[in-house]
């Protein structure tokens, strides 16, 4: 959607300010879709088959104004579903990346059962925690390496058995990705891909199965929007493309060159004729080099490489923690929406089941701070109170220099909290090691009737501050 | 023996079918069908005529559908007549106008993909040269620049006239560093000058940069002019342009950073930095008068930064080709959101023609070793999958953090890691295309074995 103005959009709706949507007018309904709050659905009336000759005119007008300039796919189905492509905008900053492109980390039919379903495990359990949501991997892509149709779908079979998480069937054999389809269609696969040679049949099974087909035509935009052409006439428009990724040499750069020129056309020019979602390949690195831990790092440059301009989903390989761990958190990064500070209310939280005797923390209300020190606290077992100092969202070193933590703000947010430390065992509080300078100050400002603790200046190192320095000494 | 069927008899035949949306329709018109069906069965000569005749009734049932309002144009691509003889016509005339059957066609359409190039990038990014030969009154042996380009990093709207490049930490004293970056290290620890000659001689830095960190009060309080001595010792063990920073003492920085100024005169060194927070104007100064580069740093505020460049070029006289900027680097997993964004609105503010934005960036990489996943052993949260080896992790967090920054527009990356040096480089100035490597088929990647 390129429209702005909630005027623009709120000629489409009913304009009765009926209310059913939960806003008190429809112009706020408007603005709520503008800022991608609401979604149309959410406007009843709109869609009620009593008013469908009043508004059908409106709604398909609004649906035209509404529609992302990166066309949507949905893959996968009911609780597992996911979004590819929805971009609106070039640049973060111009609005937000909506949906963050799913990795898909592959699996082959020339594996044993044994390692495949260990592998297949592996990604559908990896997680890791941060800003208080825990991270995982969305989908699996299984590739046809032994070119057997009975193989692919007996792996495709076992795949399915160990993760609900949505797959992407990889062979260029229509009889390959027809034997996957038969085992896994109703779960809406992606399948990969049509080619020049194989595009008939491709899409015969794209149409008898009705799923998602990515079109393959690698470094060549004007074939592959003849081939994207070809499908959408056809009446086939869940469509991903991959332009190509070469993971290496100057044809490295034409490739980056081609995801930007794909995501200009789309989201700058509104090219809506060839606006689908595109795909990445990083587990090309992997044809580059023998030596793993090189193929890993590669594949986390070149990941970060697309993630950052214009991939809509990527098929990827390296399930070890030294490139997931950094390519799931740049990605995070990346598709964090800028509009929403990331602050947590100020406050007094409680960790598990603190009771008097139990050690008070504080940190700031930058949320990557405050989950990072939660989840320190909660996975260690540490019962205990999180004070959460109201600080504009800044992190403890930065606000500390810039001075939106200072000692009287630390004794206000307490007394603001309710805090009596005469009730407390210990009457004490720990400061973040890197505010230990306030400590001194703050033992004046309470007359020294309360210890200002000074903690690490990682939280992480909580618990061997515990053991060595809690309770503290009377 | 025979059989005479013409279209009005078809019609009833149709409408005997319970073809009902044919019935009352009169169709005009005297085709004959002789269909004979003697022994022997069908001759070919005979399938031939039969053949003609029916695609003559087909065509009038196609009028027909046509009068009706059908798009029959869908159905007449190649195989038209046998759509019609078949005993769909029937069928699709009961079907639903809404639902054309599902047809493949013979070929590809051909099209033209067109994009164009960004229009409002109409301003270039002031080219800055770091280092000075004897030549030009410095003693380097060669020179390096960076900025001037007129697109954003990598797009194909301009070429990058420079390629980023990676200067090496070196510090007075030795202090606390990771375990994967001190690896590298340890044996030149006690020696700035060894450091900076290895980290030009084996780690391929670009430049170093000197922290004069002993001269912090709170550390050993170091005298600025016994302090640096350590820049003089640098200047001669290594040829390369030389980055000159403080201990971050806003009031000690002054002092120090004026006085390694006049060391390095002539040198275009690039000096560290100078912020809104401490005596800007003796820094900016100190660089104007001794041909050096003022390092204008500010903490992840856009307007700042524009206030800060202002004031280096109006108030301390800074000249244009004099200024880099340090918008702060957040590390990756810990706010390099903001970090990337603000410099990406830096550099579009700048080619889109802001006076006080377009020069070139600077990132402090090494803020990525500060994020605990780049150094822990192992994840504080037990329910977190393996963290894997941290000699493994900690590499890549720096090289992600600079990288992303790189696609924002830094141009120049102050590092530790050599690994991560190594790394940054070849990616950078591969989607420059300036890696000529052999790049693999990836036709069939589907069955490539790892």
């Amino acid at each position: 959607m390129k429209e702005s103005s909630p005027l623009n959009l709120y000629k489409f709706l009913p304009q009765t300010n009926c209310g059913e949507c939960g806003e008190q007018t429809c112009m706020a309904f408007a603005a709520g879709l503008i800022a991608r709050e609401r979604t149309i659905d959410e406007c009843k009336p709109l869609f009620e088959e009593k008013n469908q000759k009043k508004y059908a005119k409106k709604l398909a007008s609004l649906k035209e104004v509404i529609a992302p300039e990166v066309a949507l796919v949905y893959v996968g189905t009911g609780d597992n579903q996911l979004k590819v492509g929805g971009e609106d905008v070039m640049y973060r900053h111009q609005m937000t990346f909506f949906n963050k492109p799913p990795f898909a980390y592959d699996v082959s039919d020339a594996m044993n059962e044994a390692d495949l379903v260990e592998r297949v495990k592996l990604i559908d359990t990896w997680r890791k925690f941060y800003i208080g949501n825990w991270e995982q991997v969305e989908m699996v892509a299984v590739r046809s390496v032994t070119g057997d149709p009975a193989k692919f779908a007996a792996c495709v079979k076992k795949v399915v058995e160990n993760t609900a998480k949505p797959l992407i069937l990889c062979s260029f054999d229509p009889k390959v990705l027809k034997a996957g389809l038969e085992v896994c269609a109703e779960k809406r696969p992606l399948i990969y891909a049509a080619t020049k040679e194989n595009w008939k049949e491709v899409a015969q099974l794209a149409y008898d199965y009705k799923v998602p087909v990515t079109l393959r035509v690698p470094f060549d935009l004007d074939g592959l929007k003849g081939m994207a052409q070809t499908f959408s006439e056809m009446g086939l428009k869940d469509l991903v493309l991959d332009p190509g990724t070469a993971p290496n040499g100057e044809k490295l750069q034409e490739s980056l060159q081609n995801f930007i020129k794909l995501r200009r056309a789309a989201t700058e020019e509104g090219q809506k004729d060839f606006n689908y979602p595109v795909m990445a390949l990083p587990i090309n690195a992997w044809m580059t080099t023998k030596d793993p831990v090189r193929a890993a790092y590669w594949e986390s440059v070149l990941s970060a490489t697309f993630v950052i301009r214009g991939a809509d989903i990527m098929i990827k390989h390296s399930m070890e923690p030294h490139s997931v761990m950094p390519d799931m958190h740049l990605r995070f990064n990346i598709y964090t929406d800028p509009r929403t500070p990331v602050q947590v209310k100020p406050g007094l939280n409680k960790v598990g089941n603190p009771t008097e005797d139990s050690p008070i923390f504080l940190t700031t209300n930058f949320a990557l701070t405050y989950y990072t020190v939660e989840s320190d606290l909660a996975s260690n077992n540490i019962d205990s109170y999180l004070l959460a100092v109201n600080t504009d969202g800044i992190g403890v070193q930065a606000s500390v220099a810039g001075g939106q933590i200072t000692p009287s703000k630390i004794k206000d947010a307490f007394a603001e909290a309710g805090v009596d430390f005469e009730k407390t065992s210990h009457k004490s509080f720990i400061l973040p090691g890197m505010a230990a300078k306030f400590s001194g100050e703050l033992e004046d400002l309470y007359q020294f009737k309360v210890k200002a603790l000074v903690g690490p200046e990682d939280s992480g190192r909580i618990p061997g501050w515990m053991e060595k320095q809690w309770p503290p000494k009377k | 023996m025979g059989e005479k069927l013409n279209i009005s008899d078809l019609n009833k035949k149709l409408a005997e079918m319970d073809v009902k949306s044919l019935e009352g329709v009169t169709i005009e018109g005297d085709i004959e069908l002789e269909i004979d069906t003697g022994a022997g069965g069908v001759g070919p000569l005979f399938a031939y005529y039969f053949g003609e005749e029916v695609a003559k009734v087909a065509v009038q049932l196609v009028n027909m559908a046509k009068a009706f309002g059908y798009p029959v144009e869908s159905l007449l691509q190649p195989v038209a007549v046998a759509q019609a003889i078949s005993p769909a016509p029937a069928e699709l005339a009961k079907a639903a106008p809404e639902v054309p059957a599902f047809k493949i066609p013979d070929t590809l359409k051909s099209a033209k993909f067109a994009v164009g190039t960004d229009k409002t990038w109409k301003t270039q990014i002031q080219e800055v040269q770091l280092g000075a030969t004897k030549a030009e009154g410095g003693s380097r042996g060669h020179v390096i620049k960076i900025g001037g380009e007129k697109a954003m990093p990598f797009f194909y709207d301009a070429a990058m006239p420079n390629r980023p490049v990676v200067t090496i930490d070196v510090f007075d004293m030795p202090i606390g560093m990771a375990k994967a970056v001190k690896m590298h290290y340890e044996d030149v620890m006690s020696d700035p000058a060894d450091w900076a000659k290895k980290a030009v001689k084996e780690f391929g830095a670009d430049l170093v940069t000197t922290h004069l960190i002993s001269t912090d009060p709170l550390i050993k309080d170091t005298p600025a002019k016994e302090a640096v001595k350590v820049v003089e010792d640098v200047l001669q063990a290594v040829d390369v342009p030389i980055v000159i920073g403080g201990s971050g003492n806003p009031e000690k920085d002054v002092e120090v950073l004026s006085k390694a100024s006049e060391v390095a005169q002539g040198e275009r060194a690039l000096i560290a930095s100078a912020s809104l927070n401490l005596d800007w104007e003796a820094i900016g100064k100190s660089c104007a008068a001794n041909n050096n580069v003022c390092l204008a740093w500010t903490q992840l505020e856009i307007n700042a930064q524009k206030e800060l460049d202002r004031k280096l070029m109006k108030v301390a006289g800074v000249p244009r080709d004099s200024i880099v900027m340090d918008p702060t680097t957040a590390a990756l997993a810990y706010g390099m959101d903001f970090a990337y964004t603000n410099m990406e609105r830096i550099r579009l503010g700048g080619l889109k023609g802001d006076e006080e934005l377009n020069f070139p960036m600077s990132s402090g990489t090494t803020n990525a070793w500060g994020v605990r996943e780049a150094w822990m052993v192992n994840s504080p949260n037990k329910d977190d999958s393996s963290w894997g080896d941290r000699m493994l992790r900690g590499p890549i967090w720096e090289i992600l953090t600079g990288f992303s920054l790189a696609m924002a527009g830094v141009d120049i990356f102050m590092m530790m890691n050599p690994i991560a040096v190594a790394y940054l480089q070849e990616i950078t100035q591969s989607l420059m295309g300036l890696v000529k490597a052999e790049t693999p088929d990836t036709t069939n990647w589907i069955s490539m074995e790892v």
